[in-house]
């Protein structure tokens, strides 16, 4: 009987969960844009995306030369090396890119992001404002949500096309392949549409679940060290796991059947 | 063991008071919290709400703030219900009143002056020039004008809850909460504080509501005292008639003895039969 209480009880908390995270979400965005969060938005712009620049690129760096290394020792044999440049660019605008840039900004902006909530809370200025007749979900929570949408498309944009410059250093300039093949091919079989649009798809859907899930743990945190750190946790693991789920549903649905 | 009984005193006086609190329920999850409470806070005047720790003195802030929504009974700000206010009311009505936070709650990403200018910019459509002395003034009241371009991180405690309140009288509200402005202040600063609050309620006609369990302050600055204990009322009068009252439970808490009506034991099993007692 208990144990059945308590699987009840921590279903129909998850459940209430989802709705006070919808709850949130639907109360952050309802409101008319105002002028004055345009400024709020920029400077959360520059906290969650600008700053999160580096770990891209050096990671995008990183990724990009890793990928050509690998696909260069297995193309080589079959005298395909040529067919490295669109091997590193399709792998990384499709898949990568989106993929690791969301896993990224939630260890680097979202768990930020929850920590600063949770601790505005923790500190009454979440109440304050309210009590300030200003609700705190317009002015915190919505321009923190719309600069995740805006920061993480770019972000991975960013990531691939460095992931792509990686490639090219390893493959061409240390490994010897063709800079003419490396790009001409790349150019001929990457799509715009097929590729890049649906990569870009992809990073906002992460982004939205990331920054979502980020936001709401902060704003749900119990407002207690234990609580915040608990939350904390929580944003990167859940959002990790969501964007690797998602990520799959999105490929079978644009890549799987043709 | 009251005083005064409300009933008696009517709503041809009602307009005499900013807050009305009648019977008050409120429980959270499951724990009630309130039982019944009814308290008035006369405008113009500082009312000074005490209790021992822990018995929702905060929460009773918050739902005369509308922050929360009491199970039963009715919360008034001057005449209308806050219960039934929807969110546009409410945070019309918000404007009127403003609550000073234990931990002041500075915005701590900005300075002291664009902390308290913060109101200001939200709510109004004054020009910088105007903010800025407005903010100077707020802050000379307080004594921190020469801080105003300090970050919150860099205040002691009591500078902090002195910004905070410049920031709370920042649009001239007509109610201030104080919740627990004493705590864990040295002797000057809650000597300052006892000052200001004084002195901003005369000076600027506010009408305050001071929580807070540290009693000779009170006793000094209150013009009329409630002590909550038990989820209820337990107490009310003037200084004078609380240090006469013969309610235990009062004099328990005026002078701070360890046992009395509230317990020293929180409610547990006999310590004999838990130690020795084993099954019955």
């Amino acid at each position: 009987m208990n144990v059945f209480q308590s699987v009840g009880a921590s279903t129909l908390g998850k459940i209430s969960a989802v709705g006070r995270a919808g709850v949130m979400l639907f109360g952050a965005l309802i409101a008319v844009p105002r002028l004055k969060n345009i400024p709020l938005t920029v400077k959360q712009v520059n906290v969650v995306g600008v700053q999160s620049l580096l770990i891209i690129l050096v990671s995008g760096l990183f990724i990009g030369m890793v990928m050509a290394l690998q696909g260069y020792t297995i193309l080589v044999d079959y005298g395909a090396e040529g067919s490295l440049g669109p091997m590193v660019a399709l792998s990384l605008l499709r898949e990568l890119g989106p993929v690791v840039t969301a896993l990224l900004f939630a260890g680097r902006a979202g768990s930020a992001l929850t920590a600063e909530i949770g601790l505005m809370k923790a500190t009454e200025q979440l109440s304050s404002l309210e009590m300030m007749a200003i609700d705190p979900l317009r002015r915190v929570v919505a321009p923190r949500f719309w600069a995740g949408m805006i920061s993480m498309p770019m972000l991975a944009l960013i990531f691939s096309a460095v992931g792509i410059l990686g490639g090219h250093l390893v493959g061409v300039d240390w490994l010897g392949v063709d800079a003419g093949s490396y790009w001409s091919i790349m150019q001929s079989t990457v799509d715009w549409n097929q590729d890049v649009i649906n990569g870009v798809i992809k990073s906002l859907v992460f982004a939205l679940v990331v920054t979502w899930i980020a936001i709401f743990k902060g704003y749900d945190s119990i407002p207690t060290s234990e609580g915040i750190s608990k939350a904390t946790t929580e944003t990167v693991v859940f959002s990790s796991l969501a964007v690797l789920g998602l990520d799959f549903v999105l490929t079978a649905l644009m890549f799987g059947i043709e | 063991m009251t005083k005064f009984n409300h009933s008696k005193v009517g709503h041809n006086r009602a307009m005499d008071h900013l807050v009305e609190v009648d019977n008050l329920t409120f429980r959270r999850a499951e724990r009630l919290i309130y039982d019944g409470i009814s308290l008035r806070v006369p405008k113009g005047k500082i009312t000074a709400v005490m209790g021992p720790s822990g018995i929702g003195k905060t929460t009773l802030l918050r739902l005369i703030g509308g922050q929360l929504i009491p199970d039963e009974g009715d919360v008034r700000f001057d005449g209308n219900s806050i219960v039934a206010m929807n969110r546009r009311e409410l945070y019309q009505t918000r404007r009127r009143m403003s609550m000073l936070f234990q931990s002041g709650a500075l915005f701590t990403d900005m300075s002291v002056f664009d902390n308290v200018a913060f109101p200001l910019r939200e709510h109004t459509q004054l020009s910088e020039d105007i903010i800025a002395t407005t903010v100077a003034l707020k802050l000379q009241a307080v004594g921190l004008r020469g801080a105003a371009s300090l970050m919150p991180s860099e205040l002691s405690g009591g500078m902090a809850r002195r910004a905070a309140l410049a920031r709370a009288i920042a649009l001239d509200p007509d109610l201030i909460m104080y919740d627990e402005p004493f705590a864990g202040q040295d002797p000057i600063s809650m000597g300052v504080l006892v000052k200001l609050i004084r002195e901003l309620n005369d000076a600027l006609g506010l009408t305050s509501i001071v929580v807070t369990h540290d009693v000779t302050e009170v006793l000094t600055i209150a013009d009329y005292i409630y002590i909550l204990a038990d989820k209820r009322v337990i107490g009310e009068g003037t200084a004078q008639q609380i240090k006469e009252s013969e309610s235990e439970l009062v004099q328990q808490f005026l002078k701070g003895q360890a046992d009395g009506p509230v317990p020293f034991h929180f409610p547990a099993d006999d310590l004999e039969q838990s130690f020795f007692g084993g099954g019955k």
